[in-house]
């Protein structure tokens, strides 16, 4: 029986909270689930002992009453975190055999209100990529295939483990982390709910840096209420991240009315790309009519810098990674080369950097390097973050001309097939990001939310974007788009 | 732009990554392609617009410069390769 993983954390809160189950009947199914679903790929250091104790300590907080909501939910988290004596290698060989000696703010936030962790998941070495694919573990596989086709296909990346283990309903929900697109991207790959906040809104210390300036953890969910909750949970300001905002967490979830009468939804005009899949234009559509019908104002909008957003992303992004990846060096963590008779420091680095970091991480570490050199870094590093600024912009027009959301598409295409894009050039992997690494590059929150299906069967996305600092609003709007979806569909169970 | 092979093997030194020689050539048509991709950003203008550092005009909070923290020999050097008497241990450095 693996009924009580499929709750949601409010039912699994209401039903714990009226004594109808406990968290240590859900962590136990969820421990089932995840014992029988290898296949997926999605849970890659498991910590059934650990989980089991948080749950009975879980169990006396709700007994006697007054609990957080997010006591005794068990949760999947992401590779990238740094868990207390918990392997923590961001999917990369480099980190082989680290176990922090500290928590990171989120998980201990997350753990601190009761929620129990089942284990850790899969990724994309260092979060980056887009389909789970440079992970030293091995790829995660999506729950979802398409109809009469048995090809393996992608979560998505980078948070690819977190999608496939809520999509698979193995936990009730998980952490992720979204550099250019790594939690809506896999969340729309799977069918499920994925929020990047405001950056600023969630502590990044003792998560494993890859972009300092664009990263930003959230949740990954079975619905959107489920993400206004666990969204509260992980928020606030915190002392060790410089770039925590020090401003009160709202609650989230009292936001959720469904009422939208009367605020605006703009509609980007550079988002309708040249080649878009008909499905995703009809899909695209399709949201804007049930925002519409609910009450809401839809207007047409130019955001004229989102062509330069993919190229912008790829000087900055490598360039804050070369920088934060300069930690590995095989003296104080980790990995390090067995080295030859002779060899001194120098070779010691570079023997431990080549065999700890996989292709993708070294392309962009060199990337980089480069764009960070004597003599390019004004022509392509300050341009980079002169382009960004326009980026901004852009949104801080729309926003000013009174737009509250913007609907756009999540992702240029349903889940594609592992290996698909092996022959690929690395800039066709990136653009899967095309929609999403605006959000990241002006700050903003942005929500990935299930809609539809295309001919295959698979599950689509609608990203909406919102003013900073302004999440419960932009919840609120997806919880109406949400509801006007229906969006039911689950994976038919192969593993 | 192209990147030669030369460029390559130097960026790799830069970033302390060995790349052997049979390597270098895929990997400077690598990097070719990805810079052919960002030199898009050449047809912006961008006359007269401050580099952004950071995306929320905050400054960075500052704390009391006073010892938070500290006396954790044993706890930073847990997860290191090679560490002797309290140090981090590297192959010899200077002759």
């Amino acid at each position: 029986m693996t009924e009580l993983s499929k709750l949601t954390i409010a039912g699994a809160r209401d039903a714990m909270r009226k004594g109808e189950t406990s968290s240590a009947e859900i962590t136990a199914d969820c421990l089932s689930a995840i014992a029988g679903a290898d296949a997926l790929g999605a849970f890659v250091h498991h910590t059934p002992d650990i989980a089991k104790d948080q749950a009975a300590a879980a169990d006396v907080r709700i007994k006697a009453g007054d609990a957080p909501d997010m006591c005794g939910i068990p949760l999947g988290i992401k590779d990238l975190f740094c868990t207390k004596g918990v392997p923590s290698q961001a999917a990369s060989r480099i980190l082989e055999g680290f176990k922090p000696e500290y928590e990171s703010t989120i998980t201990s936030k997350l753990f601190g209100s009761g929620a129990v962790m089942l284990g850790k998941l899969n990724m994309d070495e260092f979060a980056m990529g887009s389909s789970n694919e440079t992970s030293v573990y091995g790829n995660a596989v999506n729950p979802w295939k398409r109809a009469g086709d048995d090809a393996p296909l992608t979560p998505g990346g980078s948070s690819g483990g977190s999608a496939s283990a809520v999509a698979a309903d193995l936990c009730l929900a998980a952490t992720g982390t979204d550099t250019g697109g790594s939690i809506r991207q896999p969340a729309a790959f799977v069918g499920i709910t994925g929020l990047k906040p405001t950056y600023g809104r969630v502590s990044r210390w003792g998560i494993v840096a890859f972009a300092s300036s664009l990263d930003q953890a959230g949740p990954m969910t079975k619905d959107v209420r489920d993400a206004a909750i666990m969204l509260g949970a992980m928020s606030g300001h915190d002392p060790l991240d410089s770039t925590s905002a020090d401003l009160a967490v709202p609650d989230f979830e009292a936001a959720l009315t469904g009422d939208i009468r009367g605020k605006t939804i703009g509609i980007p005009k550079e988002y309708r790309m040249d080649g878009m899949p008909a499905e995703i234009e009809k899909l695209w559509e399709d949201g804007t009519t049930m925002l519409k019908d609910a009450g809401a104002n839809i207007a047409e909008i130019t955001l004229p810098h989102t062509k330069y957003a993919l190229p912008a992303y790829y000087v900055i992004a490598p360039a804050e990674a070369s920088s934060n990846l300069a930690r590995y060096d095989g003296v104080r963590f980790g990995h390090r080369a067995k080295l030859a008779a002779g060899d001194g420091i120098t070779e010691m680095y570079e023997k431990t950097r080549a065999e700890g970091f996989g292709p993708e991480v070294q392309r962009r570490v060199m990337v980089g390097t480069y764009v960070l050199s004597a003599g390019f870094y004004d022509a392509y590093y300050n341009r980079a973050r002169r382009v960004r600024a326009l980026i901004k912009q852009d949104f801080d027009k729309v926003f000013a001309d009174g737009v509250d959301a913007i609907l756009t598409p999540a992702t240029p295409s349903a889940a594609f097939g592992l290996g698909e894009m092996t022959n690929a050039n690395p800039i066709q992997m990136y653009l899967n990001d095309v929609f999403t690494v605006t959000v990241n590059l002006a700050g903003l929150p942005g929500i990935a939310v299930p809609i539809g299906q295309d001919a295959q069967g698979l599950p689509l996305g609608l990203q909406l974007i919102g003013r900073p600092w302004e999440e419960g609003d932009l919840l609120n709007v997806a919880y109406s788009l949400e509801q006007s979806a229906g969006f039911v569909a689950k994976p038919t169970k192969w593993w | 732009m192209s990147i030669d092979i030369e460029t390559a093997r130097r960026v790799a030194k830069l970033a302390r990554i060995k790349v052997e020689d049979d390597a270098l050539p895929a990997l400077a048509s690598e990097f070719s392609a990805i810079l052919g991709f960002i030199e898009q950003l050449n047809e912006v203008d961008v006359e007269g617009v401050e580099p952004m550092t950071s995306v929320t005009p905050q400054r960075l909070m500052r704390r009391a410069d006073v010892v938070t923290d500290g006396n954790q020999q044993e706890a930073v050097l847990k997860n290191a390769p090679d560490s002797r008497e309290g140090f981090f241990a590297v192959p010899k450095v200077v002759e």
